[in-house]
């Protein structure tokens, strides 16, 4: 999550003082992720010295001093909207090592490791569900957060489930040997690189 | 109290070589006003269990109870009569009938029971209204969207006093919008005191469940614990 630019998205409404860009950061995000004091002022100092947002020179720094963005931070702020995310390398994912370290395990079932798993992200699928059901009516930033988090961890049941099936089909086919004479592609070496 | 009950259910379908072992032992008990979704992989029971529950197949061993009554003790005419007045089915494909309208098809089930027509059709209203298609009462299913079908199918299932909802892949083919109206209906139910079984492979609809139950290979294998209450996702560092 970028506060950085979550804060250029906020002051492109219009100038804002510290303390307030906090509050909205928090209301517009369902509240899920708490934002401290320190972080947005350390931000908006940053922000200020790369020429994207400017302050009131007259002001105090404190809750009180207020902040507008610049042209430059409005070209920066349309720029990250469109660039995407780094999702071109697989991710160091804790449950896929889990489950390959299962594997190697001996006594360790590796269908009681998904299971358990898995009823664990349904527990805390139930849980956002409840959230959804009780507040996110009302709140559409709420609304999209919770979404986001159950296809997720949605997501990740799938692929327990597909894990799983996989398993059981190999423990009882006997393994297809590769074709002779053709390559057999090899998992990129950075796999696990990023955090 | 409790409304449906399900104690050491087995189905073995065929015999000799070609014995499968559908339920395995299964128990179940599910209370007025809740809501239980029972997950698993193809072939792991769950839609026996649910027409085992629904009394539309008998068990081969162990005893089912609907609303207090054993259904090995009743009648087929007693277990129709069950059917129409306590258990509601909705089905992974609708099942409406295409020559009758929403209203008409919501009504049969109570007019099969020899409520007059009058009453019927003002209670398929009732419950057509509750879910947004009184407009759509006088349409035909093919006239309805997949989404709106769903909802009269449910409308079917609860209308009237039927207090045990059982539905099979409740959002089939719908997106995932229309899957979360469907689970907001059915929550619904269960807050006027329905009790419902949801049987479903989707992680998401199955969390709007109170229990969740996962079956393999005919089996409970695992069933998730009561959640702590949404506020925990709201406090930093509360995640395993």
């Amino acid at each position: 999550m970028s506060v950085r630019h979550a804060l250029l998205a906020l002051l492109s409404e219009g100038p804002k003082y510290g303390l307030q860009l906090r509050e909205e950061f928090e209301a517009r995000t369902g509240e899920v992720w708490p934002l401290n004091v320190g972080q947005v002022y350390t931000t908006l100092q940053r922000l200020e010295r790369d020429g994207l947002v400017e302050s009131d020179d007259t002001a105090e720094a404190g809750p009180q001093k207020g902040f507008r963005i610049t042209p430059e931070g409005t070209e920066e702020l349309a720029d990250w909207l469109r660039t995407p995310p780094d999702l071109g390398s697989p991710p160091r994912d804790e449950l896929v090592i889990k489950v390959l370290v299962a594997l190697r395990v001996p006594g360790v079932d590796v269908h009681d490791v998904i299971q358990v798993h898995r009823r664990y992200l349904v527990e805390l699928m139930q849980q956002w569900t409840r959230l959804k059901e009780d507040e996110a009516e009302s709140d559409l930033g709420l609304a999209l957060v919770v979404d986001a988090e159950l296809f997720r961890l949605d997501s990740v049941v799938r692929w327990l489930d597909t894990a799983d099936g996989r398993l059981r089909r190999a423990a009882t086919e006997p393994p297809v040997p590769a074709p002779s004479g053709v390559p057999v592609p090899r998992l990129r070496r950075r796999v696990g690189v990023r955090r | 109290m409790t409304l449906l009950e399900m104690h050491g259910v087995s189905k073995v379908y065929g015999s000799g070589d070609a014995e499968v072992h559908a339920l395995r032992g299964v128990d179940l008990t599910v209370g007025a006003g809740s809501m239980v979704a029972v997950m698993g992989p193809s072939g792991s029971g769950k839609s026996t269990l649910l027409t085992i529950a629904g009394s539309l197949e008998e068990p081969t061993s162990g005893a089912v109870l609907v609303d207090g009554a054993a259904l090995s003790g009743l009648s087929r005419n007693g277990r129709a009569r069950l059917r129409r007045r306590v258990i509601g089915y909705v089905f992974q494909d609708f099942n409406l009938l295409p020559g009758l309208t929403a209203a008409e098809n919501v009504a049969l089930p109570l007019e099969l029971d020899g409520v007059p027509q009058r009453r019927a059709r003002s209670a398929a209203m009732g419950v057509l209204d509750e879910l947004g298609l009184a407009e759509r009462s006088g349409r035909y299913p093919d006239e309805l969207s997949g989404g709106e079908r769903q909802r009269v199918a449910i409308a079917r299932a609860v209308v009237g006093e039927r207090r045990l909802l059982l539905a099979d892949e409740p959002s089939g083919a719908l997106d995932s919008a229309n899957g979360e109206a469907v689970m907001r209906l059915v929550h619904a139910a269960c807050k006027r005191g329905v009790a419902a079984v949801v049987v479903t492979h989707d992680a998401q609809l199955a969390s709007w469940a109170d229990r969740v139950v996962f079956l393999r290979d005919g089996r409970v294998a695992d069933r998730t614990m009561p959640p702590p209450g949404p506020e925990s996702l709201l406090t930093p560092g509360s995640g395993r």
